[in-house]
């Protein structure tokens, strides 16, 4: 039986006829699981907050979505009077289509026959295939900030600012995080990445060898970790979706889309979500490669069956997405940016520094100089971190009161900046009843209550007002 | 490795452009036009419109602080993948020279987190 995993020799030669097949079979993914995937995604968060979702549109409601768009096709399609033309026209298609595009290179299993030709079960792999898709989800901050630009209104000004800062941010995170999986697999083609996963590396422990699953989830725990965090950050889902925070800025960069415009974006948003669980997976969770207990069956692996484990994995993955919605609130932006810059990039960073050496120090027959030159290498990067961590300073706020007092003569007048919410006057009434009765239990107890509960029943209004 | 690998990435581009296209044209066919004044407006929940600067305005320069700092760190990743790649075939000597690579731009990294060009408020 020949090799049932593609290498990168089994891709390009491909009849034209299987080409448009697949070329299809990959845009009709993406569709898809966008009208699966909103469905999806309402039901479970329907799920979550106790309340039933879509269920009318088809069985469990799963033509909603696909109502839902038809709705938008004949609604009227506006463009604010202060918009760009051409840009405001343009900026839904780039992320459609950079979103799609994206697809291309996702491996969904095996080498598999079509109609009698053997293919790999992907639309195409090239050496550089993860850089392609980095290179295709960073154009598709294009759509989104010009889309924000564009419309001539505040709001979605504000969400396309937000996007082009959030985006690039996190995309080098995304950046530095797959440095590592090169480390590891030595190569940049996705169908290698997933090979190289099938690997069951030994791993020794106190001279117990075992043989641990090559899964880059388990190797590379924390480049997981900061991947997926940052492909939250880059498909902007809660809780980082500030570009188009409903609660802030009202839709953000898409406020002033309607119609089929909109539905663009919609589209390119949920198909992010999808190629980005399709790389989590692919990358890290073995892509179309069985899990354990099911990998122990031969056949596994082979033929058409590792598109379900594949499709398996990417629900799972989309399915924390979902969960992470329904169970985070929004960052503020200042919080992201913060955790962006100064959290997950020193992480990354010093990830790779450390995994290096790791390897290194296990792949080259160490002599007693290079030991010596590793080691210093070490100790210098250790002392640069100390000598330059970032001084923990609080910045002098200036307090209220100074911030009032340097308000310039003629400023609107102020409310009580102590922050101090006045007692009920319930509440005062029985301070006072108490005060009186600890001044003099014998006499003063009958004279202050008698008028106290003369007023409340001759004039209850009164009493509450100045009580 | 020949350039007939990146041919169906091509035709699932022009395959999402064609969509884009058709839905575009399809909304124009499809939908109604009943637009009036109201209803050109820059929307802002409702209050008259605040006249909207030509090219969207000034922007903080914090944004264009982070992008600069962002062509820093991509061309640290552009650097730091062909390492990764061949990391095999490089050990010792190019996990030196990259780490003397990582600590240079650290230094940069450092003077800025600083110098509070990190900080949003």
């Amino acid at each position: 039986m020949l090799s049932q995993a593609p290498t990168l020799a089994d891709f390009g030669h491909d009849t034209w006829w299987v080409i448009i097949i697949k070329v299809l079979a990959a845009f009709v993914f993406g569709v898809v699981m966008t009208l699966l995937g909103v469905w999806f995604e309402r039901r479970m968060i329907g799920w979550m907050q106790v309340r039933p979702g879509p269920n009318r549109a088809g069985p469990f409601g799963l033509l909603q979505t696909l109502a839902d768009g038809l709705k938008m096709a004949f609604k009227e399609d506006l463009r604010p009077r202060g918009s760009d033309r051409l840009v405001f026209l343009i900026a839904p298609c780039i992320s459609a289509v950079c979103a799609l595009t994206a697809l291309a290179v996702i491996p969904f299993g095996p080498i598999v026959s079509i109609f009698g030709e053997r293919t790999p079960l992907q639309v195409t792999d090239v050496p550089v295939a993860v850089l392609v898709l980095l290179a295709v989800s960073a154009l598709s901050v294009y759509g989104v900030v010009l889309g924000g630009w564009a419309s001539g209104s505040p709001y979605p000004l504000l969400g396309g600012l937000r996007a082009s800062a959030q985006m690039i941010s996190y995309e080098v995170t995304m950046g530095l995080a797959v440095v590592t999986v090169f480390m590891l697999a030595g190569s940049m083609s996705t169908s290698e990445i997933v090979a190289a996963q099938a690997s069951n590396p030994e791993l020794s422990i106190g001279g117990a060898t075992l043989a641990v699953p090559g899964w880059y989830v388990l190797l590379l725990l924390p480049t997981f970790v900061i991947f997926a965090i940052s492909a939250v950050g880059e498909t902007n889902r809660l809780p980082f979706d500030l570009p188009e925070a409903e609660s802030e800025l009202v839709a953000g960069f898409m406020t002033e889309y309607s119609s089929l415009k909109f539905a663009l974006f919609m589209l390119s948003e949920y198909i992010h979500m999808v190629v980005a669980s399709a790389v989590i997976t692919t990358l890290f969770l073995a892509g179309w490669r069985a899990p354990w207990p099911v990998s122990v069956w031969d056949g596994a692996n082979q033929g058409w069956w590792p598109l379900l484990w594949f499709m398996g994995k990417v629900v799972l993955v989309m399915f924390v997405f979902v969960w992470l919605r329904a169970t985070l609130p929004r960052l503020r932006y200042d919080q992201f940016m913060r955790l962006g810059w100064k959290v997950l990039i020193p992480l990354a960073l010093g990830w790779v520094l450390v995994l290096g050496g790791t390897r290194v120090a296990q792949v080259s027959d160490l002599s007693r100089s290079e030991q010596l030159w590793l080691g210093g290498a070490v100790a210098a990067v250790l002392l640069l971190a100390v000598l330059f961590w970032p001084a923990r300073r609080q910045p002098s706020r200036p307090s209220p009161a100074e911030q009032v007092a340097a308000r310039p003569p003629g400023s609107f007048p102020l409310p009580p900046l102590d922050l101090q919410v006045p007692p009920s006057p319930q509440a005062r009434r029985a301070v006072a009843a108490k005060r009186t009765a600890a001044s003099g239990r014998s006499e003063a107890e009958p004279a202050v209550k008698r008028p106290l509960e003369g007023r409340a029943g001759t004039d209850p209004e009164g009493g509450e007002q100045d009580g | 490795m020949e350039l007939s690998a990146y041919v169906p990435i091509i035709g699932l581009f022009g395959l999402a452009v064609g969509f884009a296209v058709v839905s575009l044209v399809a909304a124009r066919i499809a939908g109604p036009r009943r637009a009036n004044r109201a209803k050109l407006e820059p929307y802002e929940c409702g209050i008259e419109p605040t006249p909207q600067p030509v090219g969207g305005g000034r922007v903080p320069v914090r944004f264009y602080l982070t992008a600069m700092m962002f062509i820093i760190f991509d061309i640290e990743v552009v650097f730091l993948i062909p390492w990764a790649v061949a990391f095999d075939q490089l050990a010792l000597g190019g996990f030196l020279a990259v780490t003397l690579f990582i600590v240079a731009v650290t230094i940069a990294y450092v003077y800025e987190w600083r110098r509070g060009g990190l900080e949003w408020d």
